[in-house]
């Protein structure tokens, strides 16, 4: 394809083609910085291209295409182009990833240990991951977490964090302007912005983390910390995996391996401070 | 298209894949996976040594493709308890006979739907069979399901209502609107055992099947997973004494002759395989297109060539229906959206 980039996210390999120049630049400008495939060679490809030729020119939509598709995913503008690639790059993750277990789920690093965080989306993982960045843990990934069945270590996948409405000016309190994306307006999911990760996330995206605690995070409710039995942790976990089934014994295996080595809480909070607080509320008592 | 036949190469010769420079891997491997060829072309390099993110990257190729073969054997095994209570003969077509029964053309194949086939009279107890089992329908278009039940050589496709897999039941291996018919009956009559019980098309019979499934079922896509099927079922029993004779009478006896030679010619010129010049018959100057057409995919995974694929589209419906038929199906389809 006339446009590509080529760029490493944690230990995945992603080709991007597009008939268009402007997602490829801005591609390149939000992912400064990321390093190339190994050897150049890709895991995965995705191709940003119209659904029909004419409409390359012609009320120009991009289709969301590559290794794996979904039949029926619907075109985006191609003012959200930055959009569609993160789409295409998430769906060659969900569909095609076999060598982890994946987890739909936001991750930070301290001490080589990780906390994961998962819940349905709006739950507010993504915000609490990136902020929590920004405040003395690593980010492994606002999005995914890889979980390698062999050892049963974490590994990163510190993407640009995909920031949605609130959490836009959320964010902007905390880290500069230059890490930031476009703003995306009256997208499918309403005004995105993307944020690239500290310098020191992307140095270390190939650095895998012990997981240490699993998170259950709700968003606007009165503080409260819920245990939640290892059976319920797996089910939800089961879930939260787009390739559990695909993957198979291994599969069993690594969730039911990190379910019974890693305490896990659900908790609920009012705003994204008191989340904040009680993060390290729990993460002081996991040694005691 | 380049990644395309280097693609070809490499699975009919794996050594070369040595010499790829790892600036051409990435391209090679969309091509792959596009073609259904990824697990395939993984198990055919394994034990190579090549670029690092190439081993890794096979190596789950081959992890998908077993696990692949592990769940279309489980499918079998559920269809074959749903169906033991019937006493009739059930036969495993495509991949999943292919794994059945341990021929090389199963290494690393995708497999997707489970498909069989069943003498046509046992159809409707095979359908109830299956909805008791679990099975549902996935067409709810009346029009539809009415076209599959009458011009179609499968049922319309049910889906498994927990394990969330389709099954393809059919009674013969062409649609009854294709001009060549193929005698169904002869198909189920000298299919062979497995060993649970469970049947495969005889090795000649496999073969037809798959030059079937090449020209008239469809427009080619996907065309070159499908002529290898037929280079390696080729490669597992020519050797056996009498075979071509053997091919030659199942080939004109389910009246697709021309289809076979066809496909022999190509598998030949496409992945070295030893075919009988007597059956394969003389070249064609229409060869060449057919490995034009074969050949569609690029680096990207998209496939080039529009107006030859165009072309060999409407072939595949001239051949599948009568141009009445084709008018009125096409109209209905069209007004549908």
């Amino acid at each position: 394809m006339r446009y590509r980039l080529s760029l490493k996210v944690g230990p995945i390999g992603f080709r991007i083609g597009s008939a268009w120049p402007g997602p490829i630049a801005a591609l390149r400008g939000l992912y400064a910085g990321y390093p190339g495939p190994d050897d150049g060679i890709a895991d995965f490809t995705v191709r940003l291209e119209p659904e029909r030729p004419w409409r390359r020119w012609l009320r120009p939509s991009v289709a969301i295409h590559g290794d794996h598709m979904l039949p029926d995913a619907a075109p985006l503008a191609l003012a959200h182009g930055l959009l569609a690639a993160e789409m295409g790059m998430n769906l060659q993750m969900a569909l095609g990833l076999r060598r982890y277990l994946l987890l739909h789920a936001s991750a930070v690093e301290r001490d080589g240990r990780a906390l994961v965080m998962t819940g349905e989306s709006g739950a507010g993982k993504s915000t609490l991951a990136a902020l929590l960045g920004e405040r003395g843990w690593r980010l492994m990934g606002d999005e995914f977490a890889l979980l390698d069945p062999a050892s049963g270590a974490l590994h990163p996948f510190p993407r640009a964090v995909s920031l949605k409405n609130s959490a836009i000016a959320l964010m902007a309190a905390d880290v500069p302007e230059d890490r930031f994306g476009p703003v995306l307006e009256d997208t499918p999911k309403g005004r995105i912005r993307h944020l690239r990760p500290r310098a020191d996330a992307i140095a270390r995206m190939a650095d895998p983390a012990t997981p240490a605690l699993i998170l259950f995070p709700r968003y606007g409710h009165a503080r409260a910390i819920r245990p939640i039995g290892p059976a319920e942790v797996f089910v939800r976990l089961t879930q939260a995996s787009t390739n559990y089934v695909s993957l198979g014994e291994a599969g069993f295996r690594a969730l039911t391996g990190l379910v019974a080595a890693t305490p896990a809480c659900a908790i609920d909070y009012p705003d994204t401070e008191a989340a904040v607080s009680l993060v390290e509320t729990l993460w002081a008592n996991l040694d005691s | 298209m380049k990644e395309a036949a280097l693609l070809v190469r490499l699975l009919a010769d794996p050594a070369e894949a040595r010499a790829v420079p790892p600036a051409a891997w990435t391209g090679l491997l969309a091509a792959a996976r596009a073609e259904q060829l990824i697990g395939t072309l993984a198990c055919r390099l394994d034990g190579l040594d090549l670029p690092d993110p190439v081993l890794a990257l096979l190596r789950d190729a081959r992890a998908g493709a077993a696990q692949a073969r592990m769940s279309a054997l489980w499918e079998a095994e559920m269809a074959r308890r749903a169906l033991e209570g019937l006493r009739i003969p059930v036969i495993l077509l495509k991949g999943t006979a292919f794994v059945a029964a341990g021929l090389s053309a199963g290494i690393g194949r995708s497999i997707g739907d489970l498909d069989i086939l069943v003498n046509r009279a046992d159809l409707p107890a095979v359908e109830a069979a299956l909805i008791a089992a679990g099975w549902e329908w996935v067409k709810e278009d009346a029009y539809d399901d009415l076209y599959y039940r009458q011009w179609m050589h499968e049922l319309p496709p049910l889906i498994h209502r927990t394990r969330d897999r389709m099954i393809d039941v059919h009674h013969t291996i062409l649609p009854p609107t294709a001009r060549p018919t193929p005698d169904a009956a002869a198909l189920v009559a000298d299919s062979v055992t497995l060993e649970n019980g469970l049947r495969m098309l005889c090795p000649e019979d496999m073969i037809v099947h798959a030059v079937a499934h090449l020209f008239a079922d469809g427009d080619l896509a996907g065309g070159l997973r499908n002529l290898w099927d037929i280079d390696r079922l080729l490669r597992d029993f020519s050797a056996e004494d009498g075979f071509w004779e053997r091919l030659e009478a199942r080939g004109r006896l389910h009246q697709l002759g021309k289809p076979l030679a066809r496909a022999l010619r190509l598998a030949e010129r496409l992945y070295g395989t030893r075919v009988d010049p007597d059956l394969a018959g003389p070249a064609r100057v229409s060869d060449a297109l057919y490995v034009r057409r074969l050949l569609v995919r690029d680096g990207w995974g998209r496939q080039r060539r529009p107006v030859t694929r165009f072309a060999f589209y409407i072939r595949s419906h001239w051949l599948r229906m009568s141009p009445l038929m084709l008018a009125r199906h096409l109209w209905i389809k069209a007004r549908k959206g």
